[in-house]
């Protein structure tokens, strides 16, 4: 029995974290905000899912597994929202930056 | 494996501290202490202090982070980063009591001193399952009785900051005048569920960890979020509703002090027979006061309200 909970825990256990340390690669190595909240959001929901099927099969109770499955929803809601809000204000920022050199006719603004 | 787990988040924790106080970036510090306290949560839950950890997730870390980077945005120029001199002064200052901290800690009798059996032998009494809030609400309660008060004071520091005139305005909720749509879609999806955690701290506090604190942080957060979407509407600080239920908590946690002379005895004595429902009745109404002034001290000196 232990060993075929261990059959769905190990692997799964071993693609979170590959996809973890993928998302925090990207989040260090992309060149703009937008990608790397891209690179962030994508990789560790995927991540976060994996461990969510990685720990479900070693939980003793239904209950248990629920509090994981709640976790795992109230994450993604809030995660999400994050990434959208910071998203916003990465272009909005950006925008600025390419509009606000032309506009105001200073030399040497920053090129987007 | 858990030795190795163990010092691996050691480790850590000094990097995120030094990571702190090493950055000259102010809001890369801001960011850098809320990371600190999750680290600093994973531990207290290693030490199987997981009511600590709660506390130090939801108030430490979560609520005094927002604090922080609101006090950033609102001062004019952000305190650029201090000499050399006074970051080393400061620096010596902190080594010096964390070696003194480290000498007492080692420095401990063996086995430590401990009032755990005591607790544990008294706890039947309170009628209470969690010996964390038998020792908050019962064995320690004049403690409590202060801390609520505490918080209480540090908002009437925070409103005291403002000239009398303004006192009658709203203070200024996060963000920027509109409500960014996810804002709002985070309080739509997210409050209801944070409802029901923040009041299930509250009342499964007696049995396992959890409690008025860590719940009330919780429920408050919720009523920032509809703040920043818009759906509620921050109070003014002379709104007298709010500072009533400011008081609540407090004033019943004294009153049950003080009726405690008479019906059991002493100062903060429980009446006999009664000792659970007085406490779940006294940890809602601190819940009340703890959760709405965190609420205003995030939110900051009233009167801000651009609009």
């Amino acid at each position: 029995m232990p060993d075929l909970a261990s059959l769905v825990t190990v692997p799964a256990l071993l693609a979170s974290v590959f996809f973890f340390i993928a998302g925090s690669v990207g989040l260090v190595r992309m060149p703009d905000t937008l990608t790397r909240i891209h690179a962030l959001t994508k990789a560790d929901n995927i991540a976060l899912g994996l461990l969510v099927v990685a720990l479900l099969p070693q939980v003793g109770s239904i209950a248990d597994a629920a509090k994981i499955v709640a976790v795992w929803i109230v994450v993604q809601i809030s995660s999400g929202a994050a990434a959208q809000l910071m998203g916003e204000v990465a272009l909005a920022e950006r925008d600025a930056a390419s509009s606000g050199p032309d506009q105001r006719g200073m030399a040497g603004g920053r090129d987007a | 494996m858990m030795t190795a787990f163990d010092a691996g988040l050691g480790v850590l924790l000094v990097l995120a501290a030094v990571r702190v106080v090493a950055t000259s970036d102010v809001r890369a510090a801001a960011s850098g202490f809320l990371a600190y306290g999750m680290i600093l949560a994973l531990a207290w839950v290693r030490l199987e202090s997981v009511d600590v950890a709660l506390t130090e997730i939801a108030v430490g870390s979560g609520l005094t982070t927002i604090v922080i980077l609101r006090a950033i945005a609102h001062v004019p120029s952000p305190p650029s980063s201090s000499t050399a001199g006074a970051k080393a002064a400061v620096g010596l200052l902190c080594a010096c009591v964390t070696l003194g901290l480290s000498a007492v800690i080692l420095g401990l009798p063996e086995p430590a001193s401990s009032i755990a059996a005591d607790v544990a032998m008294n706890m039947p009494a309170t009628g209470l399952g969690n010996p964390i809030t038998g020792v908050l609400m019962v064995f320690r309660a004049l403690d409590t009785v202060l801390e609520t008060i505490v918080v209480l004071l540090a908002l009437i520091g925070v409103w005291a900051l403002v000239p009398q005139e303004r006192l009658a305005g709203r203070p200024a909720t996060p963000g920027t005048g509109r409500s960014p749509e996810p804002v709002v879609f985070l309080a739509r999806a997210l409050v209801p569920i944070g409802l029901v955690v923040g009041a299930y701290q509250v009342w499964a506090g007696a049995d396992v960890p959890g409690g008025k604190f860590q719940g009330a942080a919780v429920l408050a957060a919720m009523g920032l979020l509809l703040m920043m979407a818009g759906i509620v509407k921050a109070p003014a600080a002379t709104d007298v509703k709010l500072r009533a239920l400011l008081l609540v908590g407090p004033i019943l946690f004294l009153a049950v002090g003080i009726a405690g002379w008479p019906l059991a005895g002493s100062f903060l004595g429980y009446p006999p027979g009664f000792e659970k429902p007085v406490i779940i009745v006294v940890e809602i109404a601190s819940t009340i006061s703890i959760g709405l002034a965190l609420v205003m001290l995030v939110l900051g000196p009233p009167g801000r309200a651009s609009s």
